[in-house]
């Protein structure tokens, strides 16, 4: 008859029997998400980020923002009424990570592109309570007096290619120009870089047009998050299976 | 019980401070390569960290102390004594920091508008603090104290244990600089970077292999139940750390990477990893503890050896399962979730045995609790893990969670489990720990121990209290409707209705913090060897006990 005593007298058995309990459970929950067509819907309009938002993404990791803000819409009504769409797990296929969040301690941000105008974004981020006096959000004005240091943005792109982001050879090479040229709707390129990136905002997003800042890129990522996905053309039964 | 200093073999000090010099030369050419400032920054952490070592190989090798074997076993017990003022140093500031932030919720003019000061850096310095930094030095202490005495064996190595203990801590403090000055992965309890992960990818094999090495020289034919929960907890974080931080770096000698998962899968991960983080190093590993200071304080034995075997096995099994329970109507497949929820719903039922394990244990020496302040704290550690792994299953059914997600209520049950179960269950073992350890008669002050309990305890109250109210009142006020059918809240009028819950909740913290600074004084008296004139209901032969480990 089995004993236990067997396993507590041998610690490689131990050991090894503890692995294969504790494999069981991730196994045949994440593994499958890699394989089942039906894990990410079909959609149109997904693209991975311009070098600017994806500039802007890294600031907002920087500075921690997925500690209050989630970027997940759940299907609930008051939440579809409040910020849009339910959010699809297409919408975050080139996120790496994920930034879905845990906590709202301020609001959702999945589909906060197009809300509000660059200026209340400038205003807010440098004194939240300017423009929401109840706001519990630190002051960020340090980010409309940083540059943004984007010189090595085609090393950002590389490395996301290697980890399954569809940047092309042409999108690396011309990730500096690009990050120029959605600040500077006049500049040369700007066809170019929207021919890369459709539907990319080109504008001066922070009222400096003298400075590149931080503040241009994370306004930039902020303002096309959630507005990739064409919903006209979605249709949510053909991902029934 | 002097311990006495045997000379570790040449061999083992020659090629550790080869790899010593070996890595301050890399950490020399990351300071000179550096990508960016933070690399250049930590890569002269590392050079220093490899040169202190150097010295201290050096020192060791001339120290004119020899081995005293005067002890029966000769233990190791200085990298203990090490890991008790650790634990107690990353304590305090692991709460002070979760009181700033505490307190920039409810007054944000206190994030200063500075880079390095604002809510979104500090957090994770917060929850990296209290758990890894703490709660994992603690684990580390406890662990080298329970397993040398358990086997009845010296740990293994002379130099390994002291390797574990720096250079976990230097992960720490890698870690920490990096949130402050802007480095993180972005992923909740696995925000060190790359470079951070592999360093401690190296530190817990070495951590394995004294653990392992110490249970093979061991003299007793059994492996002591808290081992294995140790053992297990050791094991799964690297399994869970190794998997869940997998990224490409953008350039070898920068701070920034790229997980190599995205969206749904790399959410699930991140929170396979986050579950599990609570499920084997806040819950295996302290259990471990239970399993160990729990009988040895009361005198009494395990209450059931069946139910400790029933209570490994099967918590350890379902806990890996509990990780989609916090991703309930995301975007990750239905299946998943539900999956999730089943786990963790069941998971209830050996959280609840190894609970009742624990207290059963005290029968026959209930009266303890009323005689033993340190008995006292263990015990309702083991009352607030079976309240938060009651309410954990509540808040993953998920009619419940569509209500308490992404609100407080979540801060509340973390901070239940994690300041009524991981930090008393703690201080019990730290306050065990600081007499035997320093071989004091007893400590300085058991009054004391029961002003720490009665301020903390109430501050845990007004905490988690608070925290109930604001994250239902929340979660009912996002989705009110007005008779007209709108909305009744803009999300702001939410916010503002948090404020008065932030303030108490902020008070509550600053109860927790002043506890842990009283068990800090004590502590310190203690391994002064200061003895505090007081009367104590302690029964006398407790007394006698304590330092005749």
């Amino acid at each position: 008859m089995f004993s236990h005593a067997v396993i507590e007298k041998n610690s490689i058995l131990l050991t090894v029997l503890t692995l294969i309990v504790v494999s069981i459970g991730g196994l045949v929950e994440i593994a499958p998400l890699f394989y089942l067509e039906s894990t990410i819907e079909k959609v149109q309009g997904m693209r991975p980020y311009s070098p600017l938002e994806l500039a802007g993404r890294k600031i907002y990791i920087r500075e921690g923002c997925y500690n209050c803000h989630s970027q997940m819409v759940r299907p609930m009504r008051d939440e579809v009424e409040r910020y849009g769409h339910y959010s699809l797990a297409a919408e975050s296929m080139y996120d790496h990570p994920f930034q879905w969040g845990s906590k709202r301690t301020g609001p959702d941000l999945a589909r906060v592109g197009g809300r509000y105008s660059d200026d209340w974004h400038v205003a807010h981020m440098i004194n939240p309570r300017a423009v929401v006096p109840e706001s519990v959000m630190p002051g960020y004005p340090f980010l409309a007096r940083t540059p943004l240091n984007f010189e090595n943005i085609a090393d950002d792109l590389r490395a996301n290619r290697t980890v399954g982001v569809p940047y092309s050879d042409e999108m690396i090479d011309a990730a500096l120009a690009d990050v120029r040229a959605q600040v500077n709707p006049d500049g040369d390129g700007v066809d170019e870089m929207l021919a890369r990136y459709p539907k990319a905002q080109v504008r001066d997003f922070d009222g400096n047009p003298g400075m590149i800042s931080e503040l241009d890129a994370m306004i930039a990522y902020l303002q096309m998050l959630g507005t990739l996905v064409d919903f006209e053309a979605y249709r949510a039964e053909e991902n029934y299976r | 019980m002097t311990e006495g200093k045997s000379y570790a073999a040449p061999g083992a000090v020659l090629g550790t401070g080869a790899l010593l010099v070996l890595g301050a030369v890399l950490g020399l050419f990351l300071m000179a390569g550096a990508a960016d400032p933070v690399m250049g920054f930590h890569g002269f952490l590392f050079v220093a960290f490899c040169t202190a070592g150097v010295f201290w190989l050096i020192a060791r090798h001339y120290s004119a102390e020899v081995s005293a074997p005067d002890a029966e076993f000769n233990y190791s017990d200085g990298v203990i004594r090490a890991g008790v003022i650790a634990s107690m140093f990353w304590g305090v500031v692991g709460f002070l920091v979760g009181l700033v932030i505490a307190l920039q919720l409810a007054f944000p003019a206190l994030n200063f508008d500075l880079p390095w000061t604002n809510f979104g850096r500090l957090r994770p310095l917060h929850t990296s603090a209290v758990i890894f930094a703490f709660g994992g030095n603690v684990l580390i202490a406890t662990s080298f104290h329970v397993v040398q005495r358990t086997c009845r064996a010296r740990l293994a190595g002379e130099i390994a244990p002291w390797f574990v203990f720096w250079g976990y801590n230097l992960f720490i403090v890698i870690a920490a600089t990096g949130y402050v000055l802007g480095v993180t992965q972005a992923k909740e309890y696995a925000e060190p970077e790359w470079y951070a992960d592999l360093w401690l990818t190296i530190v817990w094999v070495v951590y394995l292999l004294v653990f392992l090495g110490t249970l093979w020289k061991r003299k007793e034919p059994h492996i002591y139940v808290a081992n294995w929960f140790y053992l297990s907890f050791i094991v799964t974080i690297a399994l869970l750390h190794i998997i869940n931080n997998l990224a490409v770096p953008v350039s070898w000698t920068g701070t920034a990477s790229y997980s190599l998962f995205a969206g749904v899968q790399s959410a699930l991960t991140q929170w396979w990893y986050g579950h599990n983080a609570v499920g084997f190093f806040l819950t295996a590993g302290f259990l471990a503890i239970m399993y160990y200071y729990v009988p040895k304080r009361a005198e009494r034995p395990v209450y059931s050896y069946r139910l400790s075997i029933v209570h490994f096995w099967t918590l350890i099994f379902l806990y890996i399962w509990a990780g989609p329970h916090h991703l309930h109507y995301t975007a990750l497949p239905d299946w998943a979730q539900t999956l999730g929820m089943t786990f963790s719903i069941m998971l209830w039922m050996p959280s609840w045995g190894g609970m009742i394990n624990g207290l059963m244990t005290l029968s026959g020496a209930w009266d303890k609790l009323r005689t033993d302040p340190v008995m006292r704290m263990l015990v309702i550690s083991v009352a607030f893990y079976g309240m938060s792994t009651f309410e954990g299953p509540v808040m993953s059914i998920k009619a419940v969670n569509s209500l308490s997600h992404y609100t407080d209520w979540t801060i509340g049950h973390v901070h239940s489990g994690a300041l009524g179960w991981v930090g008393f269950v703690s201080f019990g073992a730290l306050y065990y720990l600081a007499p035997v350890m320093w071989n004091r008669q007893r400590l300085y002050s058991l009054r004391l121990v029961s002003l720490h309990f009665w301020i903390a305890t109430l501050g845990i109250l007004l905490y988690i209290t608070a925290m109930w109210v604001s994250g239902i009142l929340q979660g009912l006020m996002w989705r009110a409707y007005d008779t007209l059918g709108f909305l009744e809240y803009s999300f702001v009028e939410t916010v503002e209705a948090m404020h008065p819950f932030y303030v108490i909740r902020a008070a509550g913290g600053a109860l927790f913090v002043i506890g842990a600074l009283i068990m800090a004084y004590n502590i310190w008296r203690t391994i002064r060897g200061d003895l505090r004139e007081e009367v104590t209901a302690l029964p006398r032969q407790a007394v006698a006990a304590a330092p005749a480990e």
